[in-house]
């Protein structure tokens, strides 16, 4: 299927939706306008089962709104099409309705059930080809520190200081030929290690590198650019993890974007203040009191506390 | 030692916790000689403050001595009589160069829930809340003091701890409200709130040049304090409505200035009050802005609002045309109290202030789960408890 066939059907997908809300919301809110709209008496069950019919109407417009490939909620759309269209046929029969008005009701019904079935169908084909849009998972942060890109590079092309700045990475070792060996501490007293290169170096300005293999893969680029007014250095770190494998966000069990924004604040810290600062709560991994600690000395990490 | 934690809702307790260590070179920690509860921890008392953990130790206003040093501090020594500021601040960032010491960049480890919740993350806080750093706080026995070579003052002997205890947060915090104003000589100025900070608005917009002061609150005690102590006149709110008596005061014009100094629990009678209340209990705000909002309408036009009283979150029915129209500008922020420290104890040397006036009760610090509920009910007329740890 092309891309354009899929963005039209995302786009009907949406337009059934919101069809979804509004007849749900109607028939939830006004069941007795509804039927007389569609030719059927309003005695006390009719408004009863529009009403449920209203709510799942509701849930199935809300359910296509808010996914990025609603094909099962589209799915479910039809199936109550099937419900929609027999409950219409048993009013036909039913004396004392207005058959002219239900049968115009069941011509749109059956209409729209055309269009959901396509929808879901084109929608569910793309699923399964692997063709849904992924967001982009390249991870961005930046942080503004007052001292020189020279100090900054200096300190960041060290590589084994990193750790000092990068919560659970356990060491940086610097091989020959532009390469390192890194060393991340896991939950449960595992670890995970990998070879990094470097694939540009600019003094004061850039470095570049493509890491490891397995779920460690990824690129990253670190910058450093003078902020407005010379002030300070703008510090700007790009990771790009490869689709492939779990990647290191999901073992580490953090999200990534903070992992690195955290790494920032401290890379600050240790550059403005001289070291990274911490507090009575934030001594231990996870979420304790601030209280202080009488055994942070020899603590190791606490992984069953980690909820970060 | 022990140390007065928070345990939940309108629940602290006086805990046995290990003693603090020095963590970070430029710490000190400090044998707290006297220490005091501030109406914002009320508001984590109350339960309105995210991120806190049972446990943590509370407190933001304390002093001392210092015990121990850490080998980044050059400027104080063992047994140097110290008030500690209630903002962390590195004195090296931006923020702090420019003298936005409760802005400091790099004094909260948990800056990224802050920027969660605020976009920026301001400066840690001793006692308040994860959010803001998850630093045990000072309703204990010692504490742990960062970048200590930049926040405490040494305070001279002659003084007693009543006198510069209120240096670490009240007391700069409500000269600041008054300090915002701009204030002008004939400068007519009012004050929202006559709790601690509130008075010390009232009494620092007289020492900066204002001619007259007006204090609104509806505990007579309070408004009593604040004529006779301060000097103000006052408004009970209960009695008269604000707007229309705060027309008559200034001829129609209203106040040059307004200083908010109730923040997030703001009460008001009436449906307005219900309104608010019912909606903060529905998650549908978070804060009650009662004050806030009187205070904005009531301003002059041109004139200043600032704001000390401490807010969380997001409130609802902000003024905004008001504002705008009539050319009102709004001032606030949490203390800078590094920048006021130095001519503050000034003015207490001088004998130009006292700040001790507003202290109602005296207690050990095992009394503070009684002292709480006191102040938070404001039994026996209590405006200000000051705490014995040691």
């Amino acid at each position: 299927m092309t891309s354009a066939v899929y963005k039209q059907s995302q786009q009907l997908a949406s337009g059934l939706g919101w069809f979804s809300v509004g007849l749900g919301l109607a028939e939830l809110a006004a069941p007795n306008a509804v039927a007389s709209l569609i030719g059927v008496q309003a005695e006390g069950s009719t408004r009863k089962i529009l009403r449920f019919y209203g709510a799942r109407e509701l849930a199935a417009g809300v359910g296509i709104l808010s996914q990025s490939n609603p094909s099962s909620w589209l799915w479910a759309r039809v199936a109550g099409d099937v419900l929609d269209v027999s409950s219409l046929g048993k009013a036909m029969i039913s004396n004392g309705n207005d058959r002219g008005k239900t049968l115009a009701a069941m011509a749109a019904v059956i209409g729209v059930t055309v269009a959901d079935i396509r929808c879901a169908s084109h929608l569910s084909k793309a699923r399964s080809n692997g063709q849904v849009q992924r967001r982009s998972t390249a991870i961005t942060s930046s942080i503004t520190i007052a001292r020189s890109p020279n100090d900054i590079y200096t300190y960041w092309r060290d590589f084994t200081r990193l750790p000092e700045i990068f919560d659970r990475l356990e060491s940086v070792q610097a091989l020959e030929d532009n390469r390192s060996r890194w060393k991340l501490a896991l939950p449960m007293s595992r670890s995970l290690e990998w070879d990094a290169e470097i694939t540009d170096d600019q003094p004061n300005s850039r470095i570049a590198w493509r890491a490891g293999s397995s779920s460690a893969a990824h690129s990253g680029e670190v910058r450093f650019e003078p902020a407005a007014g010379q002030r300070a250095t703008k510090v700007t770190v790009k990771i790009q993890p490869q689709l492939a494998g779990p990647g290191i966000a999901k073992l580490l069990g953090v999200i990534p974007e903070q992992h690195v924004n955290i790494a920032l604040h401290n890379l600050k810290q240790m550059m403005e203040t001289g070291e990274v600062i911490k507090s009575d709560a934030s001594i231990h991994r996870g979420m304790h009191p601030a209280v202080p600690a009488d055994d942070y000395l020899d603590a190791g990490p606490q992984d069953a506390a980690m909820s970060v | 030692m022990k140390a007065n934690c928070w345990i939940g809702k309108e629940h602290v307790s006086v805990e046995t916790v290990p003693d603090p260590k020095i963590l970070n070179q430029r710490d000190i920690i400090v044998k707290i000689t006297s220490t005091a509860i501030c109406g914002s921890d009320l508001h984590l008392y109350n339960g309105f403050v995210p991120t806190m953990e049972s446990g943590d130790v509370l407190g933001h206003e304390f002093m001392g001595e210092v015990v121990e040093v850490g080998r980044g501090v050059n400027n104080l020594q063992k047994g140097d009589r110290v008030v500690v500021p209630f903002p962390i601040a590195c004195g090296s960032c931006f923020s702090c160069q420019k003298g936005l010491f409760s802005v400091c960049e790099n004094s909260n480890p948990n800056a990224w829930m802050a920027e969660k919740m605020w976009g920026h993350s301001p400066a840690g806080i001793f006692g308040y809340s994860h959010l803001l750093g998850g630093f045990a706080g000072g309703q204990a026995q010692y504490a742990r003091v960062p970048f200590a070579d930049v926040g405490p003052i040494k305070v001279p002997e002659d003084l007693t701890d009543e006198q510069v205890l209120f240096l670490s947060d009240i007391f700069p915090t409500g000269y600041m409200g008054a300090d915002l104003c701009g204030i002008q000589p004939g400068d007519t100025i009012a004050v929202w709130g006559c709790g601690p900070v509130g008075q010390f608005a009232m009494k620092s917009a007289f020492l900066l040049g204002a001619e007259r002061v007006i204090g609104i609150d509806r505990f007579p005690d309070r408004l009593r304090m604040a004529g006779e102590k301060v000097g103000a006149e006052t408004i009970n709110y209960e009695e008269a409505d604000v707007l229309p008596t705060l027309k008559e005061m200034t001829g129609g014009r209203g106040p040059d200035a307004c200083i908010d100094a109730v923040g997030m629990e703001s009460h008001a009678p009436g449906l307005l009050g219900a309104y608010d209340r019912a909606k903060q209990a529905m998650m549908l705000e978070t804060d009650r802005p009662i004050a806030l909002r009187e205070a904005i309408m009531a301003c002059r036009n041109g004139g200043i609002v600032s704001v000390i009283g401490v807010y969380g979150g997001f409130i609802d029915k902000f003024p905004a045309g008001s504002m705008m129209n009539r050319s009102i500008t709004i001032k606030t922020g949490q203390c800078h109290v590094q920048r006021y420290l130095k001519p503050l104890l000034e003015l207490i040397q001088n004998g130009k202030i006292d700040p001790s006036f507003v202290i109602t009760h005296r207690l050990p610090l095992d009394q503070a789960p009684h002292a709480f509920k006191m102040f938070r009910d404001k039994q026996d007329n209590c405006e200000k408890v000051v705490l014995k740890p040691n």
